[in-house]
């Protein structure tokens, strides 16, 4: 499955590509052509333009890169802490490993969601939308930790227990230089993973934020407010292009998954 | 005593944890819901028609106690049964539970019926047949449904006017299938159903007694999860569909920033996927014991 895999790096590379470009190839985002509200497709506008007027291709554009640039970011949060708490849990292990474990544990029993769209319902509501990005990934890499320490603690349990690490001890390393210099650079490959895991399972808690209108505020585009459009049935009938946001939308996620298929266990 | 009865053990370790989590869990969810910038604001604050007077009005009207006072009342409260009243609703919150969970109960059950009769059948079809192309469409349609967030697909119902408690289903469908085939084939490539299948035993006690068998613990875990995702997946489901559950009632609750009803809300679905898993915990240990006896 090497060449799905080569192929998935390749589409979000050209995806991501193109949102950086979005400045120099599409209008602004924001930009009303007043004229033409709920346009069709045309050389102007490549995807027509929604009910404010506004160039759909340019919002698809900017509402991938604000997903596809800010997912990452609230995985590498989400991973840092995890190796933070799990790998010094791993390592440490003992009474602070049962604690942080159990820690873990409570984190993933609270139902995640609903903790999700209590916070970001009770935040402010005159922030900016660049805030309101901000405050949405933020909390999706605060919350998402608790899967990825796990896994982290029980290698990084492992790992302390190896003879190499033993050898290290006996060579006088201790302490935090031991985590530091021996644990955390063999911790690289499952963070890694954990890290590539966490991008797809944030750009979908985005987009069910967005559809329930919890999520990045307007005019700002991310995908989940692109989806929500699919939500006026009768513009939707006539206008099928409504769906290339959905269609891009699985195909990227599709891709973080085939770029995950080597690194997934079996069961 | 408890050491002499492991199951016994276990039962007192779950029942305890569950306790605990209910506590620190809820106290958690207070804080964060305490501590969040705008808590206490009215969005009708905002209304530019309003008078200083009705704005002052507003803000007194607003909880201003501390967590601690909020959450000791709270826990008072809730030893005599009392969930308090919600802000948003004007009504007993326990009123409210009780008038919206059999929606999300019913929801939550026949999304996992149907979840879990495609996924394991499909699961069970693929591992028996080895058929590469209905492996291939199986994995594609689960992988396709994994790509897809809940709320679209609840939308895209609603765009169909399907039941839009179907969706629940086709949330479970994929993890269901997805686990249990890698699962099932794992069984069906030990030696030993290699030896009973060389010996002519039939497809369906091949697949009952030998590999479906074995694999039972994992599968009821599986089943605990599997709860807690389609729990997680009636928020937007129910929201989007109008389907009046706990689901709608937490969304609800979320965007009028209803700090009773939330913080109830997530203690009453925390405890129903902690109990869930524990259950499948300990059903999943009895038949591990059950079947390491029989083999030995």
């Amino acid at each position: 499955m090497k060449w799905a895999r080569h192929l998935g790096i390749a589409f979000l590379a050209t995806v991501a590509f193109a949102c950086l470009l979005a400045d120099f190839v599409a209008p602004s985002y924001a930009h009303q052509f007043r004229d033409e509200p709920g346009a069709a497709p045309s050389r102007q506008h490549l995807l027509g333009t929604d009910d404010l007027g506004r160039d759909r291709f340019a919002r698809v554009l900017y509402g991938t890169r604000v997903s596809l640039l800010l997912a990452p970011a609230a995985a590498l949060l989400s991973s840092l802490l995890a190796v933070l708490i799990g790998g010094a849990a791993g390592f440490a292990g003992g009474w602070v490993e049962r604690i942080v474990m159990a820690t873990t544990d409570l984190f993933l029993s609270l139902p995640w969601l609903f903790l999700l769209i209590t916070v970001r319902a009770l935040l402010p509501l005159n922030v900016l939308p660049i805030t309101s990005v901000a405050i949405t990934f933020a909390l999706l890499g605060c919350l998402g930790w608790a899967t990825a320490a796990r896994v982290i603690c029980a290698d990084a349990r492992s790992l302390a227990h190896s003879d190499f690490i033993l050898a290290a001890r006996a060579s006088g390393s201790s302490g935090f230089r031991l985590l530091w210099r021996q644990v955390v650079p063999n911790l690289r490959p499952i963070v890694f993973a954990q890290f590539w895991i966490s991008i797809p399972v944030f750009i979908l808690a985005e987009a069910n934020l967005g559809v329930l209108g919890l999520g990045v505020a307007e005019p700002l585009p991310s995908w989940g407010s692109l989806l929500r459009e699919l939500q006026s049935y009768s513009a939707i009938t006539g206008q099928p292009w409504q769906f290339v946001p959905l269609i891009l939308f699985v195909v990227v996620v599709s891709c973080f998954h085939l770029v995950l298929l080597e690194q997934e266990s079996p069961v | 005593m408890l050491n002499r009865h492991p199951m016994l053990t276990s039962l007192v370790r779950h029942a305890g944890r569950i306790a605990i989590t209910v506590v620190v869990g809820g106290l958690l969810g207070a804080t964060l819901v305490r501590v969040a910038p705008g808590f206490g604001i009215d969005e009708a604050e905002l209304d530019s028609r309003l008078s200083a007077q009705s704005i002052q009005a507003l803000r007194q009207a607003q909880p201003g106690q501390s967590l601690g006072a909020f959450y000791f009342q709270y826990f008072v409260r809730l030893l005599r049964g009392d969930l308090g009243t919600s802000r948003s609703l004007q009504r007993p919150v326990a009123e409210l539970l009780a008038e919206r969970a059999p929606e999300t109960a019913k929801s939550v059950a026949l999304g996992l019926v149907f979840g879990w009769t495609l996924g394991l059948s499909l699961a069970i079809a693929v591992v028996m047949s080895c058929s590469w192309t209905l492996d291939l469409m199986a994995t594609l349609t689960g992988g396709l449904l994994l790509c897809l967030p809940a709320a679209v697909l609840a939308l895209i119902f609603q765009l169909a006017r399907m039941p839009g408690r179907l969706v629940l289903a086709l949330i479970v469908f994929p993890n269901v299938f997805r686990y249990s085939r890698n699962l099932l084939a794992r069984s069906a490539s030990l030696p030993h159903v290699l030896t009973a299948r060389a010996k002519g035993l039939g497809d369906f006690h091949l697949m009952f007694w030998h590999i479906l068998t074995p694999a039972a613990p994992q599968l009821l875990a599986l089943a605990g999860v599997s709860v807690s995702i389609a729990f997680t997946a009636a928020i937007p489901v129910e929201a989007l569909c109008d389907l009046p559950g706990l689901g709608q009632l937490a969304w609800k609750a979320a965007l009028s920033r209803d700090l009773s009803l939330l913080v109830t809300l997530t203690m009453i679905v925390a405890v129903v996927t902690l109990v869930a898993n524990s259950l499948s915990d300990l059903l999943g240990k009895a038949l591990s014991i059950n079947l390491h006896e029989a083999s030995a």
